[in-house]
């Protein structure tokens, strides 16, 4: 057999905080063999070695929030066969999306003693927002071993295996005793996606939504049962106004406990 | 040709994205600006209207290479202005997790991001080729101080089981029993690092530094203790405000941290360890001193040695704790929340890293106030490269922009954190 090229794979960062490449660099066991079949073509946070595009994959981190930004996604795009975002930042905007509910003006005198240095936009947007994207990976930060199983499946061309189901799904499975039912615990669980293996009520403690919003959600009748356990309405635009706060069905949640 | 620039447009393995840009004249180094174009995300801002226990959760998200500093600062930011003391056991796990965070970061940055420089590689992955066990070594210690991190904290990453006041829930003697032998593999693990380290060539380069870091009466600094310089600070937490200020530079999107009337200061594990040499336990002092190093090390090229007694330390404090652990009673002290401000500042794994928040009489968070390591360290990065490439002028470009970067390196900046980080552009003109 003749050899065959291997695939190139960039890893691209725009505003997030590190953690979602970095799980590519926490698969200890898989990283060399992974770097054995690929051709890791671009990757700052672990080499000085750039290979030119196009690129076979490209792994998307973080969410745009510069005019620069939005220029340079349309690039990554073009270069890209395979566009793939990882992460609640890329998916969702990320907890810097809370900007969208304020005045981001206000926001950069808060925190920067010279604002006119400051250049942002006023909104952070995921990718989708910017251009087509071929799969998104959901998570604050994602699984590895859900990035491996997306990375393999587009390797091998087929689908990825990532379910969109509920959390509740994850935690039944695992035998975890429902927090929210037995103990009174607020739990997100049922509107958010499966994915982290249901980690929070495992640990006593209430789903926080960090894989974003599940497919179909109800988010208005948890909210419902979260006041009968004695939420109040500023508790509850807290609660989906976190790291996926500009998913739509938290954000809309979020805005109706607003008023 | 006599003037040059040297343009880093983008610097390599760093967390986060930033530049570095020298410009020098007739052989002499006119400026040095690290730019720093990490997007701004605004976390002081949006942590207004929030409640004291959601701080750790989203501080967490400023730096995934680090997250449990920040839940470590901000609890402790909490429960300083509640008037919350933590001890015995939670007091234990804290350190136990933070000593997790301290192997995989520490191991991340001295096999994967730094060692390629001193061995003349562009990454691990091609280091591995001809360093294969190294590499490996690296690799596993990183994956036992991950294992920590999960074990105590729920996952690796933005660990989900720290609030203010403790742990939501508790591991039990067996589980931590579990990591007795992975630790006393890593523990051996990284006194072989020190000696492989210790095998490298380091430039000879050091300044007349000031030294910032914590220090605690009877052990090396994570959690708590004062903050000591080697020139003379000794203060209270409580009292950061008034010795250091935070400037704002046009090139960055990065306020710089500078000592009130002293100018640029040095965060992380060399000042750490010049001013807590005394509180490493005797097997870390054994490895530092049989790798040639005094109490004292001034030469920042040196820090990647320092890092790994470090990780001999967080491996031998890990095992202690495990050995002498008894489940707490309850997980977590329940803080009762009142109108105040509080302080937190913890050594993060590349320095210290300050949090300050006023809260209402609900514990809702009425302004915040985050200072990460490497802000501190920026300031003494820039000095650092004017010193170094005056020296070596006479190299190519290409060199001279490899050995600017290695000394950035030095540091482990982080830059997610450091917005509020490298690109590396030289102009000779």
């Amino acid at each position: 057999m003749s050899p065959v090229r291997k695939p190139k794979v960039a890893v691209w960062k725009f505003a997030s905080c590190d953690g979602c490449q970095l799980s590519l660099l926490d698969c200890e066991d898989e990283l060399l063999t992974v770097a054995g079949v690929v051709d890791i073509a671009n990757f700052p946070e672990a080499t000085r070695a750039v290979v030119k595009g196009p690129y076979d994959i490209s792994l998307v981190e973080g969410s745009i929030t510069t005019p620069h930004d939005e220029q340079r996604i349309h690039m990554i795009r073009r270069m890209s066969k395979n566009l793939i975002t990882i992460g609640a930042c890329a998916t969702s905007g990320g907890i810097q999306a809370l900007r969208n509910f304020k005045n981001v003006r206000e926001f950069i005198s808060i925190v920067y003693p010279r604002p006119e240095y400051i250049e942002t936009l006023n909104k952070s947007t995921p990718i989708t927002d910017h251009v087509f994207v071929d799969y998104q990976l959901r998570g604050c930060p994602v699984n590895k071993y859900q990035l491996v199983e997306v990375l393999s499946a587009f390797l091998h061309g087929r689908k990825p295996v990532t379910p969109a189901h509920g959390l509740c799904m994850e935690c039944k499975r695992q035998g975890t005793v429902c927090v929210m039912v037995a103990q009174g615990i607020p739990c997100l669980g049922p509107v958010t996606q499966a994915g982290c293996g249901a980690l929070c009520p495992a640990h006593e403690r209430g789903c926080y939504g960090c894989f974003g919003p599940k497919e179909t959600t109800n988010t208005a009748s948890l909210s419902l049962w979260w006041k009968v356990l004695g939420v109040s309405e500023p508790e509850l635009v807290r609660a989906f106004r976190s790291f996926n706060a500009w998913a739509e069905p938290f954000r809309k949640e979020s805005e109706a406990h607003e008023r | 040709m006599n003037a040059k620039s040297i343009k880093v447009e983008f610097l390599a393995r760093l967390e986060g994205e930033g530049g570095l840009f020298v410009r020098v004249k007739d052989q002499r180094v006119l400026d040095v600006k690290l730019r720093i174009f990490e997007p701004p995300r605004f976390f002081e801002a949006f942590l207004r209207g929030r409640t004291f226990n959601e701080a750790p959760d989203i501080t967490a998200r400023i730096c995934g290479i680090c997250p449990i500093a920040y839940q470590m600062s901000a609890c402790h930011a909490a429960e300083n202005a509640f008037g919350t003391q933590i001890d015995g056991p939670i007091r234990d796990l804290r350190r136990l997790i933070y000593c997790g965070e301290w192997i995989e970061s520490h191991a991340l940055h001295v096999y994967m991001l730094h060692a390629p420089d001193f061995l003349g590689y562009e990454d691990v992955i091609q280091m591995a080729k001809d360093h294969a066990q190294a590499v490996q070594r690296g690799l596993r210690l990183k994956k036992i101080g991950n294992e920590i991190m999960t074990l105590v904290g729920g996952r690796e990453i933005h660990p989900i089981n720290v609030r203010v006041g403790g742990f939501y829930k508790a591991p039990s003697k067996e589980q931590l029993a579990g990591l007795t032998e992975d630790l006393k593999w890593a523990r051996e693990a990284a006194l072989e690092t020190v000696q492989w380290v210790a095998t490298f060539t380091f430039p000879d380069f050091q300044r007349d530094y000031e030294f910032v870091a914590l220090r605690h009466p009877h052990e090396y600094p994570l959690n708590e203790g004062h903050l000591v310089s080697n020139k003379g600070l000794d203060i209270s937490v409580q009292e950061y405000d008034q010795h250091f200020i935070e400037d704002h530079v046009q090139h960055s999107n990065a306020l710089h941290s500078v000592r009130q009337e002293r100018g640029s200061y040095f965060v992380g594990p060399l000042a750490r360890y010049n001013l807590n040499f005394d509180k490493l336990t005797p097997i870390a002092q054994e490895a530092a001193r049989s790798a040639g190093l005094s109490a004292q090390c001034r030469n920042p090229f040196q820090s990647i040695l320092v890092r790994a007694v470090e990780m001999v330390y967080a491996c031998d404090e890990a095992l202690r704790i495990i050995a002498d652990y008894e489940v707490p009673e309850q997980p977590y002290i329940e803080v009762r929340p009142r109108e105040g401000t509080g302080h937190g500042c913890t050594e993060a794994p590349r320095g210290i890293l300050y949090h300050k928040y006023s809260y209402d009489e609900r514990g809702l968070i009425l302004s915040a106030k985050i200072v990460p390591p490497t802000s501190q360290n920026l300031k003494t990065m820039e000095d650092d490269l004017v010193e170094f490439v005056s020296t070596r002028l006479h190299l190519p470009n290409d060199r001279l922009q490899w050995q600017c970067e290695q000394a950035i390196r030095n540091y482990d900046p982080c830059i997610s954190c450091a917005t509020h980080f490298l690109r590396v552009q030289f102009e000779r003109g």
